[in-house]
């Protein structure tokens, strides 16, 4: 960015250089720009059709759980609600019906919270950790199993299912929201244990070394070095791991039971059960609510969101 | 001095990091490591509800091959994963070029491109659902408007159900591979373009001759995670049709789950994650070789 800034700033200040040493008569630099140019409206057209198109599903969400059902059935699903209701809303959150069970998405929505809270202080606890200690304290044989973990990001979840059952029925955990957590603090190792070594590799040595002379240990460093040094990868990792456990669906379908299902699973299951009619308005206002923990993290984090898929992108 | 006087066990020196290491080592050699040897060594037995070492050597695998729902899964992937890394690489780049015309509310069109990808596949599975039912959604407005035989319904058949879903899934990623073919557009130095204007090429031909080769990188990196979601693919094709119609939109991830289960076979399951598994491989050691062995010779 800053070479773009500096390179239109040289471009600015060149044609009075240029008259004031007379050795150009033609004018020079680039040709001012049209606002309304042939080109400007070829790019801005192209931006804002793709704009309507990936805003269209979000519109069409929010519009459906708005109106009532004889509404939808005579309507057309771009209108916007004549009457707007939110008892789709209530009744998603409340009474919508899985199987059996007629308490709605809350349940969901609490159990993926209870899911969602200890895997992510734990599996940011462990990998910032695994990081610290592989960018600074590296001991013989570090960088094997670090390589094993980041092949292991690879390697396709259906393949490591079936042993992580046995484990955690082994462990007594299987089915409980507990297991779960393992689960997710386990898969999100590579990736945020990569994010914490490179950051923690960043990290100017010399500071290590000072702490070092200075008699600071493997966690006083930790605690007060480099866990105060770091605050914005912590952030990202934590925008990576709330929004990454909140849409997972695998994990809760294998190792949860109807009574530990997250948020996910039960909008599923919710919206694509056969019984009964199908009430459209309920099952959007019920996929809204599930969207919304990541939307509203997306869309306050901003920027942060998008350094976080960077470093995602990295693990290449 | 007293260093000299008795040496520590290299067990002990670094203690600290070495148990601070545990998870990652627990994690790297029981999950990744053992678990997916175990899966490998399973596959090869007639377990069926419980898992058995009762080896019958490749008869999982060719009773998997000979089964047309693998069959259909496989041929699902294949035209899904093509779709979906040719579409997201000519889509997210033409978005990423647009974006880089230094043009004015860059933020709010990428803001507005990326968003879907924070949502889950299931949330994404669920409105293109609700958006291609046929008796609602696209294809009924579209006949409101006074075409009546127009006919958008991919989700209800069977040959181009795949499609339906490929739409939804490039709804979902196309901002990632925006955002990152962004940055690597940053990272070219603006003297290439200069030069480029000078020797008076057009926009279009610098893109393609000069911008792209030197995107490698980066388009590398986007293959790559492109790929990898490509073969994970399962919980948007759940929430989308449930691999329906039948099975015409059945995936590879799909079968292994159905298999391990439902279907308790667990045998099945085991050989057909081990073929996923293989797949990866394919793609993944041939880029490991390209990527760590140059950086190795220079």
């Amino acid at each position: 960015m800053a070479d773009i800034r500096t390179a239109a700033t040289a471009a600015e200040t060149d044609p009075t250089t240029a008259g004031w040493n007379g050795a150009r008569s033609e004018p020079y630099g680039p040709r001012p720009r049209r606002i309304v140019s042939r080109r400007n409206i070829v790019v801005y057209g192209t931006l804002f059709v793709v704009a309507v198109y990936y805003l269209l599903p979000l519109y069409v969400m929010v519009v459906t759980s708005l109106k009532g059902m004889p509404e939808i059935r005579f309507g057309n699903i771009f209108a916007p609600p004549v009457e707007i209701t939110f008892e789709p809303w209530v009744k998603a959150w409340a009474e919508a019906c899985t199987g059996l069970n007629c308490d709605g998405l809350s349940r969901g929505f609490w159990n993926s919270v209870r899911i969602t809270v200890p895997s992510v202080i734990a599996s940011i606890a462990i990998a910032s950790i695994n990081g610290y200690a592989l960018a600074n304290w590296r001991f013989k044989g570090a960088d094997t199993f670090f390589t094993i973990l980041i092949i292991g990001a690879f390697i396709p979840y259906q393949v490591m299912l079936y042993p992580i059952v046995i484990l955690l029925r082994e462990m007594g955990l299987y089915g409980s929201i507990w297991g779960l957590v393992m689960v997710h603090s386990i898969f999100g190792m590579p990736i945020l244990t990569l994010l914490f070594r490179n950051y923690f590799s960043s990290i100017p040595v010399e500071l290590f070394k000072a702490a070092r002379v200075d008699g600071a240990g493997f966690w006083g460093i930790y605690f007060k070095i480099m866990l105060p040094m770091s605050l914005p990868i912590f952030v990202v990792a934590l925008i990576i791991q709330v929004t990454g456990i909140w849409n997972d669906f695998l994990f809760g379908v294998v190792y949860g039971r109807p009574d530990t299902y997250p948020m996910t699973v039960q909008l599923n299951n919710i919206v694509n059960s056969v019984q009964g009619v199908r009430e459209y308005n309920v099952n959007m206002a019920a996929t809204l609510l599930t969207g919304l923990v990541p939307l509203i993290i997306y869309f306050i984090s901003g920027k942060l969101f998008v350094r976080g898929i960077a470093a995602g992108a990295v693990k290449g | 001095m007293q260093a000299q006087t008795r040496r520590p066990t290299r067990l002990f020196r670094n203690l600290s990091a070495k148990i601070a290491s545990i998870p990652m080592i627990l994690t790297a050699l029981v999950i990744f490591a053992g678990g997916t040897i175990w899966t490998v060594v399973y596959s090869f037995t007639n377990s069926r509800l419980l898992p058995r070492l009762n080896f019958v050597g490749i008869e999982q695998y060719e009773r998997l091959w000979s089964s047309t729902r693998w069959m259909i899964s496989i041929q699902n992937l294949f035209i899904y994963g093509i779709c979906m890394l040719i579409f997201s690489l000519v889509i997210g780049f033409i978005l990423a070029a647009l974006l880089d015309q230094k043009i004015r509310f860059e933020n709010t069109f990428r803001s507005i491109f990326l968003y879907p990808f924070a949502l889950s596949f299931i949330v994404t599975g669920l409105v293109w659902q609700w958006l291609l039912n046929p008796d609602f959604g696209l294809q009924q407005v579209v006949r409101d408007l006074g075409w009546t035989s127009f006919s958008f319904d991919p989700l209800y058949n069977t040959n181009i159900v795949i499609f339906g879903i490929l739409i939804a899934a490039l709804w979902q990623g196309t901002g990632l591979v925006m955002c990152l073919m962004l940055a690597g557009l940053r990272g070219i130095d603006e003297d290439i373009w200069k030069a480029a204007r000078v020797d008076g090429i057009p926009m279009w031909k610098t893109y393609i001759f000069i911008v792209i080769p030197m995107m490698r990188g980066v388009l590398i990196t986007s293959l790559v995670l492109i790929a990898s979601g490509i073969v994970k693919v399962y919980d948007l094709v759940v929430a989308q049709t449930g691999g329906g119609p039948g099975i015409a939109s059945e995936v590879p991830a799909k079968y292994v789950y159905d298999m391990m289960f439902q279907a308790q076979n667990l045998g099945q399951g085991f050989a057909a994650s081990t073929m996923m598994l293989l797949s990866v491989l394919i793609v993944l050691i041939p880029w490991a070789y390209l990527e760590f062995g140059r950086r190795r010779h220079g």
